[in-house]
């Protein structure tokens, strides 16, 4: 499966006064089985293009093909549609509404045709695959849940469906340090469980950089910039001139540099910055 | 799209009509739907459809953004207007197996349904041409006098304002779980009735739910500013009427009498 968008746009209430345009042209490609992460400042369109890749707003001009289909076309059927991708929406956990978690996790797969022990099968594979004991939670309702265990039944609730293209809208916002790390080691479980397609919208630097493959920077309804998070993270005068940093650990190693510039600048995770500066150290001695 | 209803919105332009004190809008506001139900002929309608129309022009609001907003309401007015072509006694027009259709019910059910369009439309130019900061300070004055006999003038502004203010904010909310929904394979659009009807299920649940969350919200807010009801506030802008509110006096009291007119005559 993969993903390809072809100068996509699109305007919120045309001809209005609050007429905005939230997608200016927007092209890019996301390979089967990788990682995709999408960075920008507040406004710049990455939730729209997220309901876009759905099918859940039709982009007035472009085109996306998901797996050999054309979302744009209007003969394509939504289920189709809703097969391949599931997207979790920013705060997902505001829409649950079933009394059990079981059920409510059985919601989507059911809509799509799935019954018995198939289901049951389904639902299964999915709490556990977000972290949750299945037996002691499936009875329980969604509502005296914890935060973070409300969001991780939301998102069973979408992979439950079975996509082949997983969508997360800031799957970390709002959580606690601990809540956040979990919920992106669960996104790295169900990436290498499932080999799909993850796209997922962060501010969180360092997390782009750690998990993707590919990295899209949005500003004002365009992609300035798509890459490798190596190559988008070197781009610092680009993302400082929209207002985005680089990697902690970018920001650090940028800030020795300003005393010491012989070191080496090319760096994204904390290791590496801890290379780097061991290696300078070592060759200070010698 | 559900977010595009503007129903109770506010809409900044700045013409004559936005400048009017507050008191003075919702009093004619008041005496256009009297004068609603004090006409009754097409005659009549259509004085008072011109009157509506030159409001409209001068409040300089686009005629575009006001019936978009209506597009949800209209199907109360077709419900209505069903209801009364078909269910009106009288002279027979039409008649097909257990549905008759009268000339009374034609002409009632068209009635109906203009004097529900221009209800509907005058009173959203009330909302549409006034803050709702004004709108409350407005309506809160106007129901001062009746404080003596144990109106809770302050309260009953204050409660209107927020239900005007929450209508937006409930919109984008059920527009974001409609389409949360619709991600897991939700269908709203087929199937018959007791279908469609419990397909609403996992819309209103979340929906219910998100309001008590923004409400309780909105009280901690509130109290975090310190607001303890109304009793001794005062406030930055006092409201205060000007020489063009007393010309549209002038005018309200003339399109009033205007309607009697026709009704008598
Ligand atoms: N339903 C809507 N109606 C009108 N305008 C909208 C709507 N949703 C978004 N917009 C506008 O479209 C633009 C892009 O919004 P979008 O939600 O895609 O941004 P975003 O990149 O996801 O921002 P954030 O990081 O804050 O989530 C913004 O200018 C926003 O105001
Ligand atoms: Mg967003």
């Amino acid at each position: 499966m993969a993903i390809e968008v072809k100068d996509l746009q699109y305007t919120y209430s045309p001809g209005l006064p609050g007429e905005t345009k939230a997608l200016d042209g927007v092209s890019f490609n996301i390979d089967d089985g990788s990682i995709c992460g999408i960075i920008g400042h507040t406004g710049s369109g990455k939730s729209t293009l997220l309901q876009a890749l759905d099918g859940l707003i039709k982009p007035s001009d472009g085109e996306i093909i998901i797996d050999g289909i054309s979302l744009t076309d209007k003969e394509t059927s939504l289920v189709d549609v809703r097969k391949r991708v599931g997207i979790v929406f920013q705060y997902p956990e505001y829409q649950l509404f079933e009394e059990t978690v079981a059920k409510d996790v059985s919601f989507g797969p059911s809509n799509l045709g799935l019954e018995g022990d198939e289901l049951e099968a389904a639902v299964r594979s999915s709490i556990e695959l977000v972290g949750l004991d299945y037996e002691r939670i499936k009875d329980k309702s969604p509502f005296e849940l914890s935060g973070g265990q409300k969001r991780r039944v939301a998102i069973a609730g979408v992979i439950a469906m079975n996509p082949g293209i997983l969508i997360l809208d800031e799957p970390t916002a709002g959580l606690d340090p601990t809540a956040h790390k979990e919920i992106l080691s669960m996104v790295k479980r169900i990436h290498e469980t499932r080999n799909i397609i993850i796209v997922f919208v962060s501010h969180n630097m360092g997390d782009v950089a750690d998990m993707c493959d590919k990295v899209l920077v949005m500003n004002e309804g365009r992609i300035i910039l798509d890459g490798t998070p190596r190559y988008v993270f070197g781009q610092k005068d680009v993302l400082d001139e929209i207002g985005l940093g680089v990697t902690p650990a970018a920001e650090i190693v940028g800030r020795i540099r300003e005393r010491i510039p012989e070191i080496d600048s090319d760096v994204l995770s904390m290791e590496e910055a801890a290379a780097s500066l061991a290696e300078f150290i070592k060759r200070k001695r010698s | 799209m559900i977010r595009d209803i503007t129903l109770g919105q506010y809409f900044p332009a700045g013409s004559i009509i936005h400048s009017l004190d507050a008191r003075t809008k919702i009093l004619g506001t008041l005496l256009f739907v009297i004068e609603l139900f004090v006409v009754d002929s097409f005659f009549g309608f259509a004085v008072l459809a011109t009157f509506l129309a030159a409001i409209i022009a001068a409040s300089k609001v686009p005629v575009k953004f006001i019936f978009r907003g209506l597009t949800p309401v209209f199907a109360i007015i077709l419900f209505t207007f069903v209801i009364n072509l078909f269910m009106s006694p009288g002279r027979v027009l039409w008649h097909w197996w257990f549905l008759t259709i009268t000339v009374e019910g034609v002409r009632r059910a068209f009635f109906m349904a203009v004097r529900l369009v221009l209800l509907i439309i005058g009173s959203s130019m009330l909302t549409l041409c006034t803050k709702p900061i004004q709108l409350t300070d407005g309506l809160e004055k106007l129901l001062k006098p009746f404080k003596a006999i144990g109106v809770p003038s302050h309260e009953i502004a204050l409660m209107m304002t927020i239900a005007l203010r929450f209508i937006p904010t409930l919109m984008e909310e059920a527009d974001k779980i409609i389409k949360a929904q619709q991600a897991r394979g939700a269908d709203f659009e087929s199937g018959n009735i007791f279908r469609r009807g419990k397909a609403l299920i996992p819309i209103l649940i979340p929906l219910f739910v998100s309001s008590f969350r923004i409400a309780q919200e909105l009280a901690l807010a509130m109290e975090a500013r310190c607001y303890n009801g109304g009793g001794g506030r005062t406030r930055m802008n006092e409201i205060h009427f000007a020489r063009r509110d007393a010309l549209a006096g002038v005018l309200m009291a003339a399109s009033l009498g205007a309607a009697i007119a026709i009704r008598i005559l």
